[in-house]
């Protein structure tokens, strides 16, 4: 487990040759992709055992007696097992598969919320939440007569625990936030806001698609209610995701859609639930996706977290110098602790004149709002330019990404 | 007789294709276009001209006189104004209907696609629309 690994230099180039898509050109150029923070790549062990599943194991999980199905539900089965190791949680069943850290949020805000939320009730969010923190939250706020309520932040881009503290009361019934921003890159202290808003007696979810790959996330000890994530940006599958819920909420909860994993008995006139996990899990899963993201978790495993976060740091560490030295470049989101995300606007200069001159020069970079626009309007500006790191990206690649950045400010401010 | 639509497409074409699909020199070009468009005054630049796009602004103005409508444009990002300026020079000063019946095949041939796909969505989509619905409104007003 990364846990006992020890603090070692990573094979960078040893790394990158686990992901063949890095080994191609892009416009003529050589691909550098530093946009990690959207979906980051896969190695090929992950792509070989999607391959490896729909030659050889396919078939449909649970309730089969065949001996296909019967290795596709234990290779699934093994992941859950493993997901449950890599965040710490009490029991393999407070595990739930879902599309995505979004479908997560939304089944919590639907189903718990449609049972828990009443009128007069309050959901916190923090403003720095991705939309899909945001929407599920007042979408059954609305519906249930609450009323969500932002948390601010000060302007290097932090949570102000004092305002927190000035908004937590009895009437908080939810806590909604990220455990980074994917905007920003702040890294939020979850470990204090749960037990703060344990304190009054809310419920605490988190986003938690931004973490998975380089912080260490154990829900036993934040003691957190609900924690969502994504494979894909922990270089597993696009399409699959996970929702830890504490059995104790998870029990409690009805169940978000109606199929057929998730049923006992059904009759026309009454059906009855299957436990948990599976009240959660209606229709076929990403069967192939589950099990390769078992892979995704060897490979994080066996480098180690802290090796990677180190690793990314480093890059994070030498890009900030960089662009700080870039006249009329701001950085946005400049808080203490954060994970690998560069965010900046350049004066004068709009981000998408940027985003597609670096693709031009192979650079892989995002641009926009990043499903953040709050957050945009709290900073008073249209969009960012942000590049963000993985484990495979080195500092060559970013002299590359500086040196497109400079060419484009040279161009456009001659 | 001047120009017509297609001649103008076919020498946007014609200088596209010394560029020989090289990226760089592409976006280059197209940002060079939009620094010799006329710059567009700024009580034109209003709410009611603005063209939406998901990541660019694209303003558009058009006049209507003698039978041609004229189109005045700009953007706020360098490489949407160079697409812009060439929807311009290849639509401003036509007449309702042959705006109408135009059919923008250079955006294919110089491989713009990419510059106006969803994902990229710039306001240069929308802009033709607005175009043509342009045309279609100042020709029922020529036709009556």
């Amino acid at each position: 487990m990364s846990q006992v690994i020890e603090q070692q230099q990573l094979d960078i180039q040893k790394i990158r040759g686990e992901f063949p898509i890095l080994h191609q050109q892009v416009n003529g150029k050589p691909l550098v992709y530093l946009d990690n923070a959207a979906t980051n790549q896969k190695p090929q062990r992950v792509i070989d055992a999607l391959v490896n599943y729909y030659q050889k194991d396919n078939a449909n999980i649970h309730r089969g007696v065949h001996t296909l199905a019967e290795r596709a539900t234990t290779a699934y089965e093994l992941t859950r097992k493993n997901v449950q190791t890599f965040i710490n949680a009490n029991e393999v069943e407070e595990i739930i598969f879902t599309k995505g850290t979004s479908e997560g949020i939304n089944l919590v805000a639907s189903s718990w919320g449609r049972k828990f939320l009443n009128e007069g009730d309050e959901v916190l969010i923090s403003a720095m939440e991705h939309h899909s923190n945001i929407v599920p939250w007042q979408m059954i706020c609305e519906e249930r007569g609450a009323t969500m309520k932002v948390i601010p932040i000060n302007q290097v881009g932090e949570i102000i625990i004092e305002e927190l503290d000035k908004l937590l009361s009895e009437k908080t019934k939810m806590v909604a936030l990220n455990h980074a921003s994917n905007s920003l890159g702040t890294i939020n202290p979850i470990e204090l806001i749960i037990k703060k808003a344990h304190a009054v007696g809310a419920k605490v979810l988190i986003d938690g698609a931004q973490a998975p790959s380089h912080l260490p996330i154990d829900v036993k000890a934040l003691n957190v209610d609900f924690y969502a994530f994504s494979a894909h940006k922990m270089y597993g599958p696009t399409g699959t995701g996970i929702l830890y819920g504490k059995r104790s909420m998870l029990e409690k909860m009805p169940p978000y859609q109606g199929g057929g994993e998730m049923i006992r008995e059904v009759s026309f006139t009454k059906t009855t639930y299957n436990d948990i996990p599976y009240k959660f899990e209606a229709g076929t899963p990403g069967i192939a996706n589950v099990i390769a993201l078992n892979e995704a978790m060897t490979f994080i495993n066996e480098l180690g977290k802290e090796n990677i976060a180190k690793h990314e740091l480093a890059l994070l560490d030498y890009s900030t110098k960089a662009l700080n030295n870039i006249e009329g470049v701001n950085i946005i989101g400049t808080a203490q602790s954060k994970v690998s995300v560069a965010s900046f606007t350049v004066e004068g200069i709009h981000h998408f004149d940027l985003g597609m001159w670096m693709d031009a020069k192979g650079v892989a970079v995002r641009t926009g709002h990043h499903c953040t626009q709050p957050l945009m309007d709290f900073y008073e500006i249209e969009g960012t330019t942000r590049a963000s790191f993985a484990v495979y990206n080195t500092i060559e690649e970013i002299d590359v990404f500086i040196d497109a950045l400079n060419s484009i400010i040279t161009r456009l401010r001659k | 007789m001047s120009a017509s639509i297609n001649d103008i497409q076919n020498a946007v074409i014609e200088d596209f294709s010394m560029l020989d699909s090289d990226m760089e020199m592409t976006i280059n070009y197209i940002m060079e276009l939009g620094e010799q468009l006329p710059a567009m005054a700024d009580s034109e630049k209003s709410e009611d001209n603005i063209v939406k796009g998901c990541q660019s602004k694209v303003w558009l103005n058009a006049a209507y006189k003698e039978g041609k409508i004229d189109f005045d444009a700009d953007s706020n990002t360098a490489i949407t104004k160079g697409l812009v300026s060439l929807l311009i020079r290849i639509l401003s000063g036509r007449s309702p209907q042959e705006i109408i019946d135009s059919d923008l095949y250079f955006i294919d041939k110089i491989g713009l696609n990419r510059f106006i796909g969803t994902q990229r969505s710039n306001g240069l989509g929308a802009m033709m629309k607005q175009i043509k619905i342009y045309g279609l409104a100042y020709s029922t007003k020529s036709n009556n």
